[in-house]
């Protein structure tokens, strides 16, 4: 069965050929490979390959005729084949040549040549060009014997975008492919941007991938819930207020980040500053056991760490005798291994007193829970700048609010606010904390 | 965080779920007085009697069989295959009945099963004993696949297939079972059907599950030191469902994929990943996907041989220089 040689698509553009020579005629043996004719294309004149062994046994097209891409030029099949008339224009001619020639086959070969030559002669006349539209669009896509670039879908989209013939780029890839790296090279840099081939799945907003779902509480959920309900139920928490002048501690934080180049944190210096506070207000750092209130010796403060599950609060143990920068440190590291899950219980329990900071968030003030069986928590808000009155005058004043819950069984209002008034001069003079 | 060996991180997923859940049973040969063949199920009869561990007789078309009837039940039973090759037997059960219960019955009966067991090569198990069998139960609709690589992964992949109330079919291997790794204290759980990128790179992305997880990695540290070649590796976790776009996202980033595999390519779980790459991001690519399987050989006994069989990393750096046209 004879094979078709269609016209190549010799370039991306390319639509239609016109055939300058036939460098082999009909009869002649050909081998896949051979260059059989040369080609007018839009761009230039192009040599074409035969990609089958055989011989060339019918030319279609001649010399100065012009074909579509993927119009039937010539076949390529045995010596002395019979070749059909092209397949598209004589499909109804076809069966019936097809049925003569069973019936001729045990007669002698000519004449079943014949009779092929008879219907192909009837048929010429009708022009194959008027099947050529539809031929065309579907013979358009590239063939994958060597006439069409051979190239990685990427490096295509890659010229595209660039505006690059793909054509005009040497492949170093195997048997020339052209590859992404040749057209970055080409372009001597750095390519353009490609939209995705494909739209991926854009990573649902949180709030739209838990819409509607129940998802079982956590173990570190359950825990909190239980603790803080228990706190809420059975200590009588009320809340003082005040709000401290932070301008000497923003002041103290900026020069010792100039002179050591140490970064504290806010939080480290209230930290430093409560401590400071409890040696003068013990029953702040003290416990209600059964009837008994035990009132401890050291003074470990808990941290509150927003984790993405909840929260936890990692100590920081002996405060007192910790430095500013051993304070930050710890609690860096602390809230490091937090969010990590990493905590050992032995380093988020036994606190005598917490605090929990939300300025970071633009939270002004907040009240916190209690977490037994400590006796108070202090709930720290953002340091801002307001209008403030100094020497009767208005002037601009950093301000910072913190708001302590107390268990009213050990913590009476006079001293939380006692403690607290100790905190802010503290802080509003912080060189106390060197002393 | 503890760190703890793979075999404890399902031990906890099952003791964790049987508290849980007074449904959710083990069935296996040696799982109970024994305490597991590879000590997977150790101290689990001790602790919740021989009503929810049961010992069997060597019989694994039985041991699936019962779990799919007790399933049928109200039940949930985790049935261990000593190991994949054994379970070819019950193949006819999970395959003819697990799979297909819930449509044959219209809806009636679920098969909340868990069958798991160790599967590809240990160390010199020959022929009959090192088959990596997961695409004979990825290629049935009905089955759930999953295949997890560590010990963080076991764990919360286990517990979800107990859960599940379809069939799961959760393949381990025998060499991963010692293997430790960082496993939180708090209840955790990994969805079905989630891949996940276990390195970052932008040349390459590496495709793998399982032990191979291991073989992907040497290369890829070896390929990063030695060519400053980076790759992806994307850990499938689960087979079937397959998590198409982290394999999509990750290729559409580096533009290649080499997929490292320890079952024979003809029609290996590979073969399906390759086929959903070239149907769905066919322009994303800027060299063909290489495979790196197993020969198509049975496994043979010589230790040499057996070593030259499987995947290695020399084979998968192979790969990857290849698909960088390097």
């Amino acid at each position: 069965m004879a094979i078709e040689v269609t016209m190549p698509k010799l370039s991306d553009t390319m639509e239609e050929g016109k055939i300058l020579k036939w460098l082999v005629k009909e009869g002649d043996e050909v081998s896949s490979g051979d260059v059989i004719a040369e080609i007018e294309t839009d761009k230039a004149d192009m040599e074409m390959e035969a990609f089958e062994d055989g011989v060339l046994v019918k030319i279609v097209k001649g010399e100065g005729e012009s074909a579509a891409v993927g119009e039937v030029i010539g076949y390529i099949g045995e010596a002395g084949e019979a070749v059909k008339a092209p397949p598209a224009a004589e499909k109804p001619a076809k069966k019936k040549e097809e049925k003569a020639e069973e019936e001729e086959k045990p007669a002698a070969e000519p004449e079943p040549e014949k009779e092929a030559a008879g219907p192909e002669k009837v048929e010429e006349p009708v022009p194959p060009k008027k099947e050529a539209p539809p031929a065309k669009e579907v013979k358009t896509i590239p063939l994958a014997t060597g006439a069409a670039v051979k190239a990685s879908p990427v490096a295509r989209r890659l010229a595209d975008a660039a505006g690059v013939d793909i054509g005009a780029i040497k492949g170093s890839g195997p048997e020339g492919r052209v590859v992404k790296r040749d057209i970055e090279a080409h372009l001597g840099g750095k390519p353009p941007e490609l939209e995705p081939a494909r739209p991926l799945a854009v990573a649902e907003p949180p709030a739209k991938a838990l819409a509607g779902k129940r998802v079982p509480m956590s173990s570190m959920r359950k825990t909190i819930a239980k603790r803080l309900t228990e706190s809420v139920n059975t200590i009588p928490h009320y809340y003082v207020t005040v709000s401290v002048d932070m301008g000497a501690v923003m002041e103290a934080r900026a020069l010792i980040e100039k002179q050591e180049g140490i970064k504290l944190s806010v939080n480290d210096f209230i930290i430093k500053a409560c401590a400071k506070a409890m040696v003068e207000h013990p029953q702040v750092n003290a416990r209600l056991e059964g009837d008994d209130i035990v009132y401890l010796d050291t003074v470990d403060i808990g941290v509150a760490v927003a984790l993405e599950e909840g929260l936890i609060t990692p100590v920081v143990r002996d405060c007192l005798s910790k430095s500013l920068l051993q304070i930050s440190a710890e609690v860096e590291e602390l809230a490091r291994l937090g969010r990590a899950r990493k905590l050992q219980p032995e380093e988020y329990t036994g606190a005598g007193f917490s605090i929990s900071n939300l300025g970071m968030f633009g939270v002004e003030q907040f009240t916190a829970i209690i977490s037994p069986p400590e006796a108070a928590i202090l709930a720290v808000g953002r340091v801002e700048e307001i209008p403030v009155v100094v020497d009767g005058a208005v002037a601009v004043g950093k301000r910072m609010k913190m708001t302590m819950s107390n268990d009213h069984r050990i913590v009476d209002g006079a001293v939380s606010a006692q403690f607290l008034a100790t905190v802010r001069e503290i802080l509003e003079h912080p060189l106390r904390m060197l002393v | 965080m503890a760190e703890i060996q793979y075999r404890e991180a399902l031990n906890q997923a099952m003791a964790e779920e049987m508290e849980r859940d007074e449904t959710v049973f083990i069935i296996g040969e040696e799982v109970g007085a024994y305490h597991g063949a590879y000590k997977v199920t150790q101290g689990l009869l001790e602790r919740f009697g021989e009503w929810r561990v049961r010992d069997t007789p060597i019989a694994e078309e039985v041991i699936a069989g019962v779990a799919i009837g007790a399933a049928m039940v109200g039940l949930r039973p985790i049935a261990e295959m000593m190991t994949i090759n054994f379970a070819i037997l019950a193949l006819d059960q999970i395959i003819n009945n697990a799979a297909k219960m819930l449509y044959m019955s219209g809806g009636q009966y679920n098969i909340p099963m868990v069958m798991r067991g160790p599967g590809g090569a240990a160390h010199q198990l020959s022929a009959q004993h090192s088959q990596s069998l997961e695409t004979q139960y990825a290629h049935i609709p009905g089955l759930k696949v999953i295949m997890p690589a560590t010990p963080y992964d076991a764990k919360g992949l286990l517990k979800s297939a107990i859960r599940d109330n379809n069939p799961v079919i959760c393949i381990e291997s025998e060499v991963l079972y010692p293997a430790k790794g960082e496993v939180p204290e708090e209840e955790y759980l990994i969805p079905i059907g989630k891949a996940d990128v276990k390195r970052q790179g932008g040349d390459c992305t590496i495709i793998t599950w399982s032990k191979m997880l291991g073989v992907a990695w040497g290369a890829a540290e070896r390929l990063s030191k030695e060519e400053d070649i980076e790759c992806e590796i994307v850990d499938l976790r689960t087979i079937r469902p397959l998590d198409e776009e982290t394999i999509f996202k990750s290729i559409a980033k580096t533009n290649r994929a080499v997929i490292v595999e320890e079952g024979w390519r003809f029609a290996g779980v590979g073969a399906e990943v390759v086929d959903r790459i070239q149907l769905n991001i066919f322009d994303e690519l800027d060299a063909p996907v290489e495979r790196v399987t197993t020969e198509d050989v049975p496994m043979p006994y010589a230790k040499n041989l057996e070593h030259a069989a499987i995947p290695g990393p020399d084979k998968v750096i192979k790969a990857v220089k290849k698909a960088c046209y390097l």
